[in-house]
Order: C-alpha cells, then structure tokens, then sequence
C-alpha cells in the first residue's frame, strides 16, 4: 500500500513540487505498478551478482587533461538565470 | 523521379553522375518534411537554412569533380535527443523548451563531418520515457499510415520521418525499445546495436546502463552504411569498447544457409496479437525455405523483464534528471518562489511532464534508503539471470527472431492515461536492452483491417550487427 502521504515524502527526495491531483493520481498508479514488480519475489537471487555493466568493461580511464568542448560564455548563454561577472545570480541558499 | 525516395546508393550515384544537385535533392526532402509535418506532427525543428547551405558546399565539390563520400550530401533528420550546436534541442520536454546546445553530440559531429545534410529534429517522448510519442510537450506525432494511431516511441519523429520520405534515414534511442518499435509501428527498418557500440556523448541520458543510439532506414543496406559511419569508440562515452568495426556494408550480402534461427515460443504466446504472430510465422518460413533452420528455444525469464526494467529505468532516469535544476540550463519557472531550494522544486515541478515525474517518483523510491537492495539491486540480479538465459540461447542459435510488438500501433489517447499498460507495449523489446544485444526490426506485413505494419525483430549476440544486418538484408531480398 502507497499512502499519499508516502507519495509527498518521496517528492519532496526529488525536489519535484506535486499538485494534490498528481500525488492522488500517482499514489493509485503506483499501487498498480508496484503491485506487478512484485513478480520478482518469486526467483531466488540469493547466488547471483548483479549486472551494472553488459559488455564487462572495467574501470576505463583517461589521461588527465581537460578537454574544452566549449568556452565558459558558451555555457553562462544556456542559463536562463541573470548573470554577473561570468557568474550565475541564484536565489538565496540560506534564508535570512 | 521522385527524389525523396531514393536510397544512399541511389543518392551518391545520381550527386555523381550529375542526375540531380545536391540542393535540389535538399529542396525535395525539406518540401516533404514540411507537407507531411501538417498532417503527422513529427518534426520539432526544420533546419531549413543550414540544410541549403550544406547541400551547396556539396554541390561545389560536385562541380570541383571532387570524390564524394558515401553519405555525403545524404539528407537526414535526428531524435530531438542529439545536442546539436546552435540548433534548439528540447527533448520534447517544457523543461528545455528553449535549450540551444553549446556543443555537436558525437554522432552528430560524426555525420557533419561526413558531408549528411541536417533535414530538423523530431518529436519524442519528453526524454525518450513512452511508446507513442504521445507525452510531448510539442504535442503526438501521428502514424503516417493512418493518423488515428501513434507512431510508436519514444523515437516516434524520427520513424515517421523515415516513413514519408522527409529524409533519407534518422536517428532515435533505443532503451526499452524506442527504435525497434516505432519502426516497427511506421513500417521501416530500425536498428537498436548493441550497448556501447555507438558513443552516447552528447546524447541527453535516460537510463545509463540501457541506452543505445542506432539508425531508422528503408532498408537495411542504408542502415549498415550509417552504423559503419557512427559506431566505434569515443573518449568522450568510457561505455564505447574498442571493438573493432566491421564493415557492415561489405557483409551485407549472403546467403541464410544453414543458419540456426532461435524461436522462442514466449514471443508468440496469447498475449501477442494473432495477426503479428501469424505474419512473423510467415516470415520465418520464408528464411526457413531458403536454407534457414528453425530451431524452438525457451526464454522463460523474459517474464520478469518488464518489472526488471521498472526498476532499471526509473532509477537511473532520477539520477540522470536530478541535475536539472533550472540553474546552468532549462527555463525558469513561472513562479521562481523565495530561496534556491523552492526554486528547484518549482522549476522541476513546472518543467517535467506527467510520465517523468512518474518515472522520477519511481526511481526515488527504488534507490532511497531501506529500499534499495529489495529494488534496485534484485532488478540488477534478475538482469544477470536474462543475461545468462539469451548467452545460453545463443550458445544453440546464431540469431533468435519474435515479433517487435505485440501489437500493431493503437489509436491516439487508449493508453497515455494508463501508466502500466504503456509499459506492457514494450514486453518483447525490453530484454534485448536488459541483455545489451543487438537487434533489428525489418517490416514483414500489415494487418488485414487498418493495414498497420507489422514488424519482426532479428536479434543477435553482443556485437554481431553485421549478421543480424545480413539477415534482414536477406529477407529484403526474398519479399521484394
């Protein structure tokens, strides 16, 4: 069971802002999809390693350089924020 | 001669031998794109300007008596997905309506320095989550043959744009199925490789361990010349191994001969549409009576891909998305609120479409603390399971053939309110990314009624593009 309440706890982890409709909505159709996961419980896992990676490669490195696709101007453009001094304005972290 | 239903082959010969220019090649497929958009809502963005003036930097080394490469002055189109310099890119999502990207993805890169001729973007799922192209923010795509049905998704713009001829070939994602089934739906050949084969650099994330880049063609003989131009490795994706890259064009022609094709019977069970089954069935016997063999296998995990996916998927999106917070790109919000934290919640709650929060609510809950090993890393074990399964099967078999769908397209609106349905559609196309193999749909039929395509899917061993190639190649051969 999927209280509402459990739905605005979770929200709240994703930084995402729900309207009362959408935690209803969400709290009935995850009722239904966690309800059909649950199929999993039927297979023992207990020997088996999980799989985060299908072709088995392995800590791929790279030598240390950077390497500028673009110049910080390029990047400061797609920010829809104001800016100032080649800096982002955000809205306050802490509040006075 | 109608010029935007030529082939690459057809293409280069005619830009060689003088048949027609490059712009006026450009001019045939921009007209298409535009006529056919009214009715079928695909494109997203016609780069109209920058299309004419590639096609004119190939039309003066066509003049210089310059040797052409093979896709030069090909014109194509690219999933909304593939960051494009200077060119809007929006992931069909509110969130970056206005988004222009800094930089080429490396694909795209790839292609511009090949000579392609960029036609536009296409209409996608909002971040490649869905199978119809339906959860956009440009509104649904509508299936070129019959516009009551969705074109399949997420990729559905860029079948659809295969599908009218507005190009020569696309671009699309495949993370659940969002090549495979949309070709599949529009009735064209569509390529999901194999996970890591083609760089995703540049490549808006869905799901990070699933992703895969591939081609939309008309035939599989195009689809071999673009994946020969876009697979290999790339240091900008650690994922992209260096597996050399055959050539795909050169092995395309052969015989079936002896080849062992795995059947299995949970791709024809009564879930699938009798209509798809018998037509794949058809198919089958096709490459049987040319010297294929048919051989019953069991893939009875594949029940559990759907729900392992369900897990997969949403976790990694949340954790994909979780860097969109309206700051260094994205749009602001209406109401912007008092200190930074509101203003993520609000330009995150503002920005994502009703299936991304979904798919982000899921994927929190999965990986949050005390759930973590009952979701997430079971889904990862069972994953292990199907790996192991379709590595056996393909110990007995060189390729294993199903249909894509269960079903052709359905209409417009009967699943996009019913989150789990939408999920189901993609129940034969989900192992495959589970299992990271490659697999190709080719067009084998149409239902009797509303003749909507009907597609089969020939899927290989990891890396084996080029048999999975030939074999619909092949069939190609036996239909036409």
């Amino acid at each position: 069971m999927i209280s509402e309440e459990q739905v605005k706890q979770v929200a709240k982890l994703a930084r995402l802002n729900l309207t009362d409709e959408e935690v209803k909505t969400f709290a009935g159709q995850f009722e239904e999809i966690f309800g059909y996961i649950e199929i999993l419980d039927e297979i023992d896992t207990s020997d088996v390693k999980e799989t985060s990676q299908v072709t088995g490669l392995e800590n791929v490195t790279e030598s240390d350089e950077a390497v500028r696709k673009c110049s910080g101007d390029d990047l400061l453009v797609c920010s829809p924020l104001p800016k100032e001094r080649k800096q982002i304005r955000v809205k306050p972290a802490i509040k006075k | 001669m109608d010029l935007s239903e030529l082939s690459i082959d057809r293409v280069h010969e005619g830009l060689k031998n003088k048949e027609f220019s490059c712009v006026e090649l450009t001019k045939a497929h921009l007209e298409q794109a535009k006529a056919e958009n009214e009715k079928f809502n695909f494109m997203v963005t016609i780069t109209e300007e920058e299309a004419l003036e590639q096609a004119e930097k190939v039309d003066t080394k066509i003049a210089k008596g310059e040797e052409l490469g093979i896709l030069e002055g090909v014109p194509y189109c690219l999933k909304d997905i593939f960051c494009t310099k200077g060119i809007k890119t929006t992931f069909s999502s509110n969130f970056t309506r206005e988004f222009v990207p800094p930089y080429d993805a490396t694909v795209v890169k790839k292609l511009k320095d090949e000579g392609c001729v960029l036609i536009g973007k296409t209409n996608m799922d909002e971040f490649a989550c869905g199978a119809s192209t339906e959860y956009s923010v440009h509104g649904p795509s509508k299936n070129p043959v019959n516009p009551e049905y969705v074109t399949g998704g997420s990729s559905g713009g860029s079948a659809a744009a295969v599908a009218t001829n507005s190009c020569v070939f696309s671009l699309g994602t495949d993370t659940g199925g969002s090549i495979r089934q949309p070709a599949s739906f529009c009735g064209i050949v569509g390529l999901k490789n194999t996970y890591g084969r083609v760089s995703r650099s540049g490549v808006n994330s869905m799901a990070s361990s699933l992703d895969t880049i591939g081609p939309f063609a008309r035939n599989c003989k195009d689809a071999a010349y673009v994946l020969s131009k876009i697979a290999g490795q790339d240091h900008n994706d650690s994922t992209t191994p260096p597996e050399e890259v055959p050539d795909y064009v050169g092995k395309i022609d052969g015989d079936v001969r002896g080849l062992k094709i795995g059947v299995p019977k949970e791709f024809f069970d009564d879930k699938v549409d009798a209509e798809v089954s018998s037509a794949v069935k058809d198919a089958l016997k096709k490459l049987q009576d040319n010297g294929a063999e048919l051989v019953d296998v069991d893939f009875p995990s594949i029940k559990y891909a759907i729900a392992v996916y369900y897990i997969l998927c949403p976790a990694e999106l949340s954790a994909n998305l979780a860097r969109f917070d309206g700051i260094r790109y994205g749009s602001n919000p209406e109401t912007e609120g008092e200190g930074l934290v509101d203003y993520y919640f609000n330009a995150r709650g503002e920005g994502f479409g009703q299936e991304i929060k979904r798919r982000i609510m899921i994927g929190t809950y999965v990986l949050s603390a005390g759930y973590y090993d009952a979701y997430y890393k079971k889904a990862q074990k069972v994953r292990t399971m199907i790996i192991e399964e379709v590595n056996r099967i393909f110990e007995k078999v060189d390729v294993m053939v199903g249909p894509t769908s269960p079903f052709p397209a359905f209409k417009i609106g009967t699943k996009s309110n019913d989150p789990l349905q939408m999920y189901l559609a993609d129940a034969l196309t989900v192992p495959i990314n589970i299992a990271g193999v490659p697999s190709l749909n080719i067009p084998v039929g149409e239902t009797k009624e509303d003749s909507l395509p009907i597609g089969m899917q020939i899927i290989g061993p990891q890396f084996s593009e080029d048999l999975i190639l030939k074999v619909g190649r092949k069939y190609e051969g036996i239909v036409n």
